[in-house]
């Protein structure tokens, strides 16, 4: 596997081709592509790959962007975008349709504040206000987490057990424009590892049937239900699509969420993406000290698998959620999610903190004094605004 | 004598539009997707259909009125999803036509430009607008593609603006085929749509598609009013090839006006009285001519 010095846009511009390449045998693979900052080296890479059974068409739209990989899944071609901020907004309508359709779209996103006003730098609020779209949504902290994680997601959303478009976060500019040596899959593993892309209800000119026409409620709630059930599926599915990625690459993945010194840990701090990894940082030099403290790294956020958190906090008494986005009128997305995780654990004091929002620097000091304030409270409070340095 | 008979129900499923469609007596799309369906020669069309009453012609999951593969796309997505669908049929070197059957709200307003850019991309696509001037699917508003003077649910005092010259936008993408089709003009239709079957590229397809609900008008007189629309010179059968080569079809044979407006009671009279559509239809033809002329179609410019 070749190593690599490269921006997180080249790594996903990587890992979409490669998993695009590698249907050649099948289908092939097609997606649109429309740019918009601090996505748009991805698309460059894609549309200057030299694809034997593939094409990237060059929308007007990311609403458009999102209808060729839906028509070119409908035909049984593996399917893949990226996107960012406004941009995801704009797709939106057809992000869902993506989703009911049970079409295996990738995207990737990467987080961009929201606007007006106009902020190009990292918040998570633009994906995570995909959250209730029928897709699989995934969180990464670094390049190689980025890599590993879209072709998982390949593998996962393919999977007739699943059948759903996957959604692959990564933080603007932090990632997608700083450099880190990478192993870059080659196309021969990536054969290996990825099955033929195969949409089982693929349009065909011998079935005359209408996809996406009316429905009644009756049927309606089959198809939400069914969706929900294909979505327990993923905990599974992934599991064994790690496993297979370490016979094929020699390396093991990173989960759906990677519990660190969790074990004696009275105070668990939560967070996703890049934030998670100045975290570590932090809470490793807490534990050298003697506190009794470990993290999450929440990779999976759809589905939110509360299995997992709710082992990873069997020991807690504090946990405290870093969020770097926010629903007006309640708070932070992560905390609302781990706190309904652990209302059957009355007994953990759960905090959010909003930090970092608009592209904040979070610095190691801003997650220490997050921790201390976490450590004076004796009782929840409403999610704290916790500034950052201009 | 041993002859295989076949029954209604086997020949009906094997139409492109089969009984149970829930469209309304004197539709013109039925009209449109029949001869669609014979003019392609019973080959099977991938369908496009985005949010318009075309959509809810398929009838409720699991029944569909479509005898080929459907895809219900989002309103304004149409061409985008079309582009996939015909993409990925080119990747496998499959000899398909991929078929966008969209209504005027879809192509003229919140579809414009996913079709502009698709038609711009020269994708490998046979759209087909069937235009009743309204949006017919949620009871009747106004669109850009209704006249002027005529009363809709929100132009409830009769529409101040033209109607938008869709074809002119679409010739003006030098596509490699664009034309008018009208269900008064069945020969003209058949043709003109294996035309398009033949090319390779973006192909425009306009039908005056009339809606009695709509237009106010008795459902036995559609294809009577389509006739009189194409004899006054209102809509004008004509195609263009690649964007510069023109060719008149039929030309206006002194029927009045009267005869197409009269017949439906949305016409209110403002902005539409005799010598205001006369207005209209001379500037329209006037300009036809011109282009006719000097960008004939092989020379043989009707």
């Amino acid at each position: 596997m070749p190593r690599a010095l490269v921006t997180g846009n080249h790594a996903a511009g990587h890992a979409l081709a490669v998993a695009g390449e590698a249907n050649r045998c099948a289908r092939g693979c097609a997606g649109g592509a429309y740019p918009i900052t601090p996505q748009t080296e991805i698309i460059e890479f894609l549309r200057d790959y030299s694809f034997t059974r593939g094409r990237i068409v060059p929308v007007e739209s990311e609403h458009s962007a999102m209808g060729v990989c839906i028509g070119a899944s409908l035909a049984g071609a593996r399917a893949f975008t990226a996107s960012s901020s406004n941009g995801l907004a704009y797709m939106t309508e057809n992000v869902f349709a993506a989703g009911y359709y049970r079409l295996p779209i990738v995207m990737i996103a990467v987080n961009r504040t929201l606007g007006p006003p106009w902020n190009i730098w990292v918040d998570q609020g633009d994906s995570l206000a995909l959250r209730d779209a029928p897709w699989l949504q995934f969180y990464t902290e670094s390049h190689q987490d980025l890599v590993d994680t879209i072709l998982l997601a390949f593998r996962v959303a393919e999977d007739p057990r699943v059948l759903l478009p996957a959604l692959v976060a990564m933080d603007g500019f932090v990632t997608s424009h700083t450099q880190m040596v990478v192993d870059l899959p080659e196309l021969s593993q990536v054969d290996r590892y990825l099955p033929a892309c195969r949409v089982p209800h693929q349009l065909r000119r011998d079935h005359a049937v209408t996809f996406g026409g009316l429905t009644w409620p009756r049927e309606t709630e089959r198809h939400r239900r069914d969706i929900q059930q294909a979505m327990e599926q993923v905990p599974q599915v992934l599991a064994e699509a790690i496993d297979e990625f370490e016979k094929v690459f020699g390396r093991r993945p990173h989960g759906a969420i990677s519990a660190e010194h969790t074990a004696d840990a009275e105070t668990v701090l939560v967070a996703c993406n890049t934030m998670a990894r100045t975290l570590r940082g932090v809470v490793g030099a807490r534990r050298r000290k003697g506190e009794r403290i470990g993290m999450i790294k929440s990779k999976l956020f759809r589905p939110f698998p509360r299995a997992a958190i709710l082992a990873a906090t069997a020991a807690a008494k504090r946990v405290g959620v870093l969020d770097r986005n926010h629903s007006p009128g309640s708070g932070g997305i992560f905390w609302q999610e781990i706190a309904a995780t652990l209302h059957a654990r009355p007994d953990v004091l759960v905090q959010d903190y909003l930090v970092g929002l608009g592209g904040g620097d979070v610095t190691p000091q801003i997650i220490d004094e997050i921790i201390d304030d976490l450590a004076r409270r004796t009782a929840a409070a409403d999610p704290v605004w916790k500034e950052v340095a201009a | 004598m041993n002859v295989a008979l076949r029954t209604d129900a086997e020949t009906y499923c094997d139409a492109l539009l089969r009984p149970g469609n829930t469209n309304c007596a004197g539709c013109g799309m039925s009209l449109g997707l029949r001869w669609l369906d014979e003019a392609l020669g019973g080959e099977k069309p991938f369908m496009v259909i985005p949010a318009c009453c075309g959509i809810v012609t398929a009838g409720a999951f699991p029944t569909s009125a479509y005898g080929a593969p459907t895809a219900a796309s989002t309103f304004a997505s149409a061409p985008a999803v079309a582009s996939g669908i015909s993409a990925v049929a080119d990747l496998n070197d499959e000899d398909s036509v991929t078929v966008c059957w969209t209504g005027d709200g879809g192509t003229y307003d919140i579809g414009i430009a996913t079709l502009s850019a698709a038609a711009e991309r020269n994708e490998n696509i046979l759209y087909i607008c069937y235009d009743n001037e309204i949006y017919g699917n949620t009871g009747g508003q106004r669109s850009s593609a209704t006249p002027e003077g005529v009363r809709t649910s929100t132009t409830p005092r009769g529409k101040s603006e033209r109607k938008k010259d869709m074809m002119a936008i679409m010739i003006a993408h030098r596509i490699p085929y664009a034309a008018t089709l009208s269900i008064a003009h069945r020969d003209d239709f058949l043709r003109k749509v294996r035309v398009a079957r033949k090319t390779r590229g973006f192909r425009f397809l306009l039908l005056l598609s009339p809606c009695p609900t709509g237009w106010k008008a008795e459902a036995e007189q559609s294809v009577d009013l389509i006739d009189a629309a194409v004899r006054c010179g209102l809509f004008p059968l004509y195609e263009v090839f690649d964007g510069v080569r023109y060719r008149i079809n039929v030309r206006p044979d002194g029927t009045p006006v009267d005869q197409y407006v009269a017949g439906q009671r949305r016409y209110t009279g403002i902005h539409t009285d005799g010598s205001a559509l006369h207005a209209r239809i001379d500037e329209q033809w006037r300009l036809l001519n011109v282009l006719a002329e000097a960008f004939p179609a092989d020379g043989r410019s009707a």
